[in-house]
Parts: structure tokens; C-alpha cells; sequence
């Protein structure tokens, strides 16, 4: 009896893992609609370039490569980003579709150096 | 200093968050609190070996491990989050009046208390890993002021235990009547939120589309940078500018838990029932 319990209360739970399961399973082809390309650098914790003019409305893979030996964490209030990079270390991100407008974005280890804006037109 | 006290308090909170409701949700189960330290310990262990790995856990799978590993961890916290709430369900009422009468424990919580002690572990370990390679970062660089800095990181640790611990302090006085339904509801809201947050890494790694993206912008009457809104990100899954995919993780989430919930209840019912002499 405890046992049949324990199993109908497990159903809901292995339903809810597969259907996420499911979910990141389907989406991957989406995923190759990405289309634009751009590498930010760190160096001595400031980013280069400072300013990335990308396109409005597409999706935009961005690669970070650290040349720093700490690490660093890129965020953007704006874009709703937060990824760390180890130092010596890359890393890819994907942003957008975005409305054109300003998004800053820093390096929240080092805020007072790593500054920089992405110009979505 | 005030900058080192702020991220280290923002890395802090929402653990501590979690560990106040789940130490609170489990005042009536024998040898709880030790599983909860267990659970903290293996945390901060598993931290500082995610910290050690973040360039290799960084570059696996082209460039998105980090998001991977994320989603992972969360959805695992999501589903032993909804196990605790299901199995609340059914022996939540035996708890209640076991905790009235002081002393007299539950015993059967082993298997219920090693599902809370590896969410803790894995809050811990995501929130904990960004502190390490921050404060690694300090101590690595030759500027002044490390120890100014050091001191930041220190009172941040501190503020989020306060908080952590007023959370839990707070939950115990709620009355016995409402205290699980409390507890209940707070749990499933940490759960879906933490799905929400799932979806988000998923979105940052391209493995989900966004769907209407943002779906609102509350960024400028409550923003996530704030006490009140870093608050409500850590207790509900708040989030000022969501993805609808986001707001579908959450839902989900929610249902499913109370879903689960409602079937339990009605089991126990049943079961009482068949007990009753005809």
C-alpha cells in the first residue's frame, strides 16, 4: 500500500522531468536561426570594443574571450545577461531579438573599468 | 568595499533564502537540521570545485556549459522541491499534530530530508561558485585595498545569513493551523521560480526561443537591483523584464506541483477512509 503511494506520487514528478526533458529537446532547431556574430575582448578589465553596433530584431551569438588571468563576470541589467568567464577563458552567448535602443553592459567584478554598450539600430 | 558587500550579498541571499523556508518547512522532522548542514557543507565543497572547473564547465558544449549546467542544477531543485511539497501533502497533518506535541517526532523523514539536503547542496554550490571565483579574484589581483575589499565580501556573507535567518525566525511564528499551508506555498513558489530561471539559462544558451521577449518591463518601478526586488526575485521567481517562455516554465512548474499536491491529499483521504471500520 505505501509502496503504490509512493509510485502515484512520483507519477506527477517523472511527467513534469519529461515533459522539460521534451521541451529542451524539441527547441535546438530554432536554435540554429541565430545569424549574427560578435566577439567582445577583456583586457586589463576593460572591454574591446566598448561599443558593438548591432542589427535590430535578430538574434545575436556573442563570443567573450578573457584575456585576463582572473575571471570576470559579463551582466546587463538591459539585456538580461549574467555570464562568468574564467580567466584565460571563452564563452558564447546568445542576446535578442532586440528593439533597437542602448543596452550597457560591465564587468561586475570590475565595474569601475569594464563598461561598454550594445547599439541595437 | 561596498561594491565587494553588494555582490557577495546578492550571491548570498537567495541560498540563505532557501535554506531559512526549508529549515522552517522541516521543524518537525526528526534530525532535519542536520541534514539541512550536510546539505550546506556538501555545498560549499561543491562550490569551490565548480569554481576550479568553470573554464572547462564554460567551454563544454561550444561555449554554453555554464547555461547547461545551470539549468540542470535548477531543474533538479525544482523536482525535489515538488517531491517535499507532494510528500507534505500526505503526512503534513500527522506533522502538524506531532509538532504540537513537543518532543514526539516524526520518524519517517530519512528519504524526505536527503531530497532537502540536495537542494541546499545545489543552491549553495550555484550561488556559492560565483562568490569563490570573485573573492579568488581579489586575492589574485595586486591593486590595494584587498583587505577592504576582503572585509565587503565578509559583511555581504553576513547580511545574507540575517536575512536567511529572519526568514526562518519569521516562519516560526506563524501559528501550527497555517504553518504548513505557509511553508507549502512558499516552497512552490521557490520552485517555480527556479524554473523560470531554468528557462532563462536555456534562453541565454539558444536552446529555447524567448517567445516575446521581454514579456513586461517593470525595470524601472522595481528593479532587480534593489532590496524589494532582489527579494521578490529570490522568493517568487520575480523578474522585471521575463521571457514569455519564463512565465510558461513557471506556470508549468506551478500546476504540475499543485497538481501533484491534490492527489496526494486525495490519496491520504482515501486511504483514512478505507481504515475507518464500515
Amino acid at each position: 500500500m505505501k509502496r503504490l503511494l509512493l509510485v502515484t506520487l512520483m507519477l506527477p514528478v517523472a511527467a513534469f522531468a519529461t515533459g522539460f526533458l521534451l521541451i529542451s529537446l524539441l527547441f535546438p532547431i530554432a536554435a540554429l536561426a541565430a545569424d549574427a556574430d560578435f566577439t567582445l575582448t577583456i583586457k586589463d578589465h576593460q572591454f574591446q570594443p566598448t561599443e558593438i553596433n548591432v542589427p535590430a530584431g535578430k538574434k545575436i551569438k556573442l563570443r567573450i574571450e578573457n584575456q585576463d588571468a582572473t575571471p570576470e563576470e559579463f551582466e546587463s541589467n538591459e539585456l538580461k545577461r549574467e555570464k562568468v568567464i574564467a580567466g584565460h577563458g571563452k564563452a558564447t552567448l546568445y542576446i535578442g531579438p532586440l528593439v533597437a535602443g542602448h543596452y550597457p553592459f560591465f564587468g561586475e567584478y570590475h565595474k569601475n573599468t569594464a563598461q561598454g554598450v550594445i547599439i541595437a539600430q | 568595499m561596498f561594491a565587494t558587500a553588494i555582490i557577495v550579498f546578492r550571491e548570498v541571499l537567495e541560498a540563505a533564502i532557501i535554506i531559512g523556508i526549508l529549515a522552517a518547512a522541516t521543524r518537525s522532522i526528526h534530525g532535519s537540521k542536520r541534514w539541512l548542514a550536510a546539505g550546506l557543507l556538501a555545498g560549499l565543497i561543491g562550490a569551490g570545485v565548480v569554481a576550479a572547473f568553470t573554464d572547462a564547465i564554460g567551454n563544454f558544449a561550444s561555449g554554453i556549459g555554464q547555461e547547461l549546467f545551470n539549468a540542470i542544477v535548477l531543474c533538479l531543485a525544482v523536482l525535489m522541491l515538488a517531491w517535499h511539497n507532494i510528500w507534505m501533502a500526505s503526512h503534513g497533518a500527522a506533522l502538524a499534530s506531532s509538532a504540537k506535541s513537543l518532543g514526539k517526532n516524526i520518524s519517517n523523514g530519512t528519504r524526505e530530508c536527503s531530497a532537502l539536503m540536495v537542494v541546499v547542496g545545489l543552491a549553495v554550490l550555484r550561488e556559492g561558485s560565483e562568490t569563490v571565483l570573485f573573492l579568488y579574484g581579489i586575492a589574485a589581483s595586486e591593486s590595494d585595498g584587498q583587505s577592504s575589499m576582503l572585509l565587503g565580501g565578509l559583511t555581504g556573507l553576513l547580511a545574507g545569513i540575517a536575512v536567511g535567518y529572519t526568514i526562518f525566525a519569521g516562519l516560526l511564528r506563524i501559528p501550527m493551523r497555517w504553518f504548513f499551508s505557509t511553508t507549502g506555498v512558499l516552497v512552490l513558489l521557490l520552485a517555480a521560480g527556479m524554473a523560470s530561471q531554468a528557462a532563462h539559462n536555456l534562453i541565454q544558451a539558444d536552446l529555447l526561443p524567448s517567445l516575446a521577449a521581454p514579456l513586461w518591463d517593470t525595470s524601472a518601478l522595481l528593479p532587480e537591483s534593489g532590496l524589494p526586488g532582489m527579494l521578490l526575485h529570490s522568493l517568487v521567481g520575480y523578474d522585471s523584464r521575463p521571457a514569455g517562455m519564463q512565465l510558461v516554465f513557471y506556470l508549468t512548474a506551478l500546476i504540475a506541483i499543485v497538481t501533484g499536491m491534490r492527489w496526494a491529499g486525495a490519496q491520504r483521504q482515501s486511504v483514512k477512509a478505507s481504515r475507518q471500520p464500515g
